[in-house]
């Protein structure tokens, strides 16, 4: 199976990553952009069994894909190969 | 909104005492409503209002011909001539950084950088001192990757070195670690500027970040009654700092302050807008009147209590002269940085807050800021303090093989390299890094003048566990000692108090003896403590935290080229020793890390002989007799000889040490006796150092000869020093490895 | 001749750089700010170090688009002068004025400490009082100093002879040991085709002065000045 893992920036936390490239994309003209939220995408290849891995990969994401205290995640399972 | 009265239950849950609750109603004559409990309970923390030490603290020397802002100030001042003042503050940051390591020893930095520049002041050197638990602890790998990363990465994009600390591993702080952060800054004299608000209708800025739920007291604001409704994305967040933000907020205060528009700053710290407000108007015996729909936010629907309360990063209320309002927002907008005017100076002493055109909060200043009670906690010995000081010398067998302590003792992570922790620090932002990271202390050289200052934090809490008044003296000495190694003279004290429950009587026991020592060492060399903090509630595994008063000393050296550094530099040089070894063990790291006891009495402080072998030391650096000069610590003397062979940045050299132990061999080697310093010479410049010695009455020791790539002592020991060096340098980065480590944020 | 060093918002070494050059190497340098896009007459522009825009994105990525940034692209196009200093060359990288970029260092983590790097070329205008082959002290400060590039770009700047400085040990041997941040081919310091844009991850401007330890930046500048006077007297 393919797991694509999506880490952003809890809501309500402050990200200077996504503050500075907000105001990039203004300073260039695109001032339609508001909330912009930098975060990360992971993506891999995972066996075993299908039943699991859902529970699998939650346990990946608390235990350190994604930071509990300041990030939030959510992910995806597809066929594998597949992005 | 709900602004009828609260009941007790709901103040007892803010932390507030039953007693402290009804005082502050009798105080305001009513009954607060929700926001305003939040507010005081925030400014009668014991973080705010220093309820538990205030009494014991008054015990300390603040005064001295030099000091140009004691303590009470957002940082404290020293003079150092030249129409310049040295400002500086150390802070701690423990709890933050325990729940989210990066993010808060980051904020941590973050916040002590403010402190100094809000004075006035542009910061060029910081420090800090770091306690981790024991590397067996599962999470130490995980909290020193993630402190580090965040000191450096904080420190490293605001552009201000991180030039020296200290980093130490104990047991006792497995679920508790440290984290003090320390700044220095250089200001004119005449430019100081205070967070003292005045001037009737004066406007209140607001610059910097926008404010979001941010570090807003815990638990007991989400058992208040206003949130019983409400979802998961209103809790309070952990503080993420922001050090591009920082970095112009930097640039647009000290532009301002260029300017003749700023009254008074102060930076929103721990309980942001309420404190900065309420302390700036108490300082002035003014009232302030705030609007909060002019606050800028990052959130929507964000409650007074909130917005009052949030402890979001990098935020700094300034009170102008009326008139310069566009002055200030040019200077800020130059900087793509906020600032709005959100209320004025009036002349009611009091604190009136509104919100949508209520009035939350109509509160007088004087018991906000001064009227939580100064509580003189009981205090007593912990019952096994007289057993911890029992040592008997005659269980503790003599090593087998010399070489093969050493080498441990060279490995210890409390000993070992801080190489791997240091290199993660930019130490030359600036241009004024004399001597990086590596010798005793830190030399920062003081642009346009022949000066330098020498910086040093120290503690020693193992000393201070057995027994805290000698231990803090003995922190106070040693931080100094350091600084006059470096050829420096100790002119000011920032102390950082790391301590358990102030409400159990040992841990009061244990303060109050520490407080003790930091005055008698202060007092005997004449230095003044100008800043500090204060950090109680400090327990891992339901134990207080070992006692741990970090201090740091700022030194000046008039001629920056007569400072001094820890490391051999010429082959052929003397050896010497100032001071006297005793037989003494207690408290060593050598009895720690080697035989795995943790007793006895912490080494004998006379502060007398102490005062000169400083003397003695400080005289022949500037004299230009002296060509290294390294304080005995951890690890005693053989220790140091080891440093001062292999810790320099050239090829180590070696040395022969002839004399014999006249004691027990491993006390003499690795005892810890105090008020020691060893010095490479030329020979030539012996018969000097031997009058400045006997002038101060010092007792010298020539024990050998800087020679070769070999470090003999007696019999006792023969190694290679590129063997130590390797076991020295590369023993931290050992320890670490394996370690998952966290994603820098 | 006469510098001139651009302050982005999150510059850090840009103070140091005109103190180091002005007031210690002794060669009239002026502040430039992003938001101006008069060069005021300079005749070498330096990028500095630090962070700009926090670099929260990509290291440079935000600094490219600064109104001062069409200024030193004109300026670099009719032959001027530029030189990048860590962040500095990152800023060149991202705007296209050198190949290849700079990523994350092998280590994971910020390294700052002394570097030894090999002059490869003296033939520049910003070494051109150097000895070919000297190894220089410099200090190195970056998290994101590993030079990347793909192979035939490599090949090219190998083969062009781009590559001015590269690190190297004690000895002058670009050993895997003396790389501190996994860089291609050891490379520390590269130039543009037209040999009049450079970028080195190393601080020149943090070793100029004997007090502070190190003083071999200093030819950097110097070769510059001296390279400047021989043009204006040609």
């Amino acid at each position: 199976m393919r797991a694509k893992v999506y880490v952003t920036p809890k809501a309500g936390v402050l990200d200077p990553a996504g503050k500075a490239t907000e105001r990039g994309l203004h300073a260039l003209g695109f001032g339609e952009v508001h909330d912009v939220r930098l975060g990360r995408y992971i993506t891999m290849e995972v066996d075993g069994d299908p039943t699991d891995v859902t529970a699998r990969l939650d346990d990946m994401c608390r235990q350190l894909l994604a930071n509990g205290v300041i990030e939030d995640y959510l992910f995806e399972i597809g066929e594998s190969g597949v992005e | 909104m709900n602004l009828s009265p609260v009941d007790e239950k709901t103040a007892l849950e803010h932390g507030l005492t039953a007693e402290e609750y009804a005082g502050f109603c009798e105080a305001i004559g009513r009954t607060p409503n929700l926001v305003e409990l939040g507010v005081v309970s925030v400014m009668w923390s014991e973080h705010c209002s220093y309820k538990s030490s205030r009494a014991v603290l008054r015990d300390l020397p603040k005064e001295g011909p030099r000091v140009v802002q004691g303590p009470g100030e957002n940082a404290g001042a020293v003079s150092i001539g030249d129409g310049l003042a040295a400002v500086f503050k150390i802070e701690s940051h423990n709890h933050p950084s325990y729940i989210e390591p990066y993010q808060g020893a980051a904020t941590g930095v973050g916040g002590i950088l403010r402190d100094v520049f809000t004075m006035g002041a542009r910061p060029i050197a910081n420090l800090n001192s770091l306690r981790f638990g024991s590397f067996d602890h599962p999470r130490t790998r995980y909290l020193v990757s993630g402190v580090v990363a965040g000191v450096g990465g904080y420190g490293n994009c605001v552009g201000v070195p991180t030039v020296g600390g200290e980093i130490y591993f104990d047991r006792g702080y497995n679920e508790n670690i440290l984290v003090n952060a320390f700044t220095l800054g250089i200001v004119r004299e005449n430019r100081i500027f205070r967070a003292k608000a005045s001037g009737i209708g004066n406007p209140v800025l607001y610059v910097g970040s926008k404010t979001g739920r941010d570090g807003i007291h815990g638990a007991s604001l989400l058992a208040s009654s206003e949130f019983d409704d409400e979802t998961e994305e209103k809790r309070p967040t952990v503080q993420v700092g922001d050090p591009f933000t920082e970095k112009l907020l930097i640039e647009a205060c000290l532009e301002l302050m260029e300017k003749d528009a700023v009254v008074a700053i102060q930076d929103m710290g721990a309980a942001g807008l309420t404190s900065s407000s309420v302390e700036m108007a108490d300082r002035g015996e003014v009232g302030i009147r705030i609007d909060l729909d002019l606050v800028p936010k990052r959130e929507e629907k964000m409650t007074p209590y909130e917005i009052l309360l949030s402890e979001s990063q990098e935020r700094m209320l300034i009170v102008a002269r009326a008139g310069a309002e566009e002055e200030v927002r040019e200077v800020f907008r130059k900087w793509d940085l906020d600032a709005v005017v959100i209320g004025e100076v009036t002349d009611d002493r009091r604190l009136r807050v509104f919100a949508g055109g209520v009035e939350v909060v109509d509160l007088p200043i004087a018991p906000l800021a001064h009227g939580a009670p100064v509580y003189e906690r009981r205090w007593a010995p912990p019952t096994r303090q007289a057993d911890m000081q029992r040592l008997s010398l005659t269980d503790v067998p003599v090593p087998g093989d010399y070489n093969v302590s050493l080498s441990r003792l060279l490995a210890s992570p409390n000993i070992a390299s801080r190489r791997w922790v240091f290199s993660q620090y930019d130490q030359y932002v600036g241009g004024n890094t004399v001597v990086r990271p590596g010798s005793d202390a830190a030399v920062v050289r003081v642009k346009g003048t022949e000066k330098a200052l020498a910086l040093s934090v120290d503690c020693n809490s193992r000393y201070c566990l057995l027994d805290p008044y000698v231990g803090a003296m003995t922190a106070v000495v040693e931080a100094a000692r350091n600084v006059v190694c470096a050829g420096a003279e100790p002119i000011g004290v920032t102390d950082c108090l790391n301590f358990g429950n102030p409400e159990k009587p040992e841990v009061m026991w244990q303060f109050r003896e520490a407080i003790k020592g930091i005055r008698d060492a202060c007092n005997a060399l004449s230095l003044p403590v100008v800043s500090g903090n204060v950090s109680f509630y400090n327990e891992t595994e339901g134990r207080p935290i070992p006692p741990t008063p970090t201090i740091a000393v700022v030194g000046l050296i008039e001629d920056v080229r007569h400072h001094c550094v820890q490391w051999f530099e010429n082959e052929g040089d003397l050896v010497v020793l100032l001071g006297r070894t005793r037989e003494e063990l207690g408290g060593s790291e050598y009895l720690a890390a080697l035989h795995g006891i943790v007793r006895g009495t912490p080494p004998w402080m006379d502060l007398a002989v102490e005062k000169a072998v400083q003397a003695a030391c400080l005289r022949a650096i500037r004299e230009g007799i002296v060509a290294s000069a390294h304080d005995l610590s951890e690890g005693g003397l053989a220790v140091a000889l080891a440093e001062s062979c292999i810790s320099g940045p050239d090829e180590p050299l070696g040395a022969e040490i002839e004399l014999e132990a006249s004691i027990r061999p491993d006390a003499w080697l690795f005892g810890e006796s105090q008020s020691r310093i060893l010095m490479s010479v030329r020979s030539r410049h012996l018969a000097r150092l031997r009058e400045i010695a006997a002038e101060q009455d010092v007792h010298l020791t020539v024990l050998g000869t800087v020679r070769g790539s070999r470090l003999r002592i007696g019999r006792l020991i023969d190694v290679d020093v590129h063997d130590l060096r390797d076991t020295w340098a590369s023993s931290l980065a050992n320890l670490m490895a394996g370690d998952p480590r966290p994603e820098a944020v | 001749m006469k510098f001139g060093v651009v302050t982005f918002p999150g510059s850090l070494d840009d103070a140091d750089t005109v103190y180091a050059v002005r007031d210690v190497v002794g060669i009239e340098t002026i502040p430039l700010w992003h938001k101006d896009r008069d060069l005021h007459g300079v005749d070498c522009i330096v990028l500095p170090g630090g962070f700009s825009y926090g670099d929260y994105l990509r290291s440079g990525a935000l600094a490219r688009f600064a109104p001062v940034m069409s200024s030193v692209v004109d300026f670099a196009a009719s032959g001027g002068l530029v030189i990048g200093l860590c962040n500095g060359f990152q800023i060149l990288c991202e705007a296209g004025l050198l190949p290849g970029a700079l990523v994350r260092n092998q280590s994971l983590t910020f390294v700052c400490g002394q570097a030894r790097v090999k002059v490869e070329r003296a033939d520049t205008p910003f070494t051109g009082l150097c000895q070919r082959g000297a190894v220089l002290r410099l200090p190195i400060k970056h998290g994101e100093g590993c030079f990347v590039a793909d192979e035939s770009t490599l090949r090219r700047l190998e083969d062009n002879r781009q590559v001015v400085v590269r690190y190297v040990d004690e000895g002058g041997a670009a050993t895997a040991g003396a790389n501190p941040n996994g860089s291609l081919n050891n490379i520390a310091g590269i130039i543009n085709e037209g040999g009049n844009v450079f970028g080195m991850m190393p601080h020149a401007e943090h070793a100029c002065e004997e007090l502070l330890g190190m003083k071999d930046g200093a030819l950097f500048f110097r070769s510059i000045e001296s390279w400047v006077g021989r043009e204006v007297r040609r």
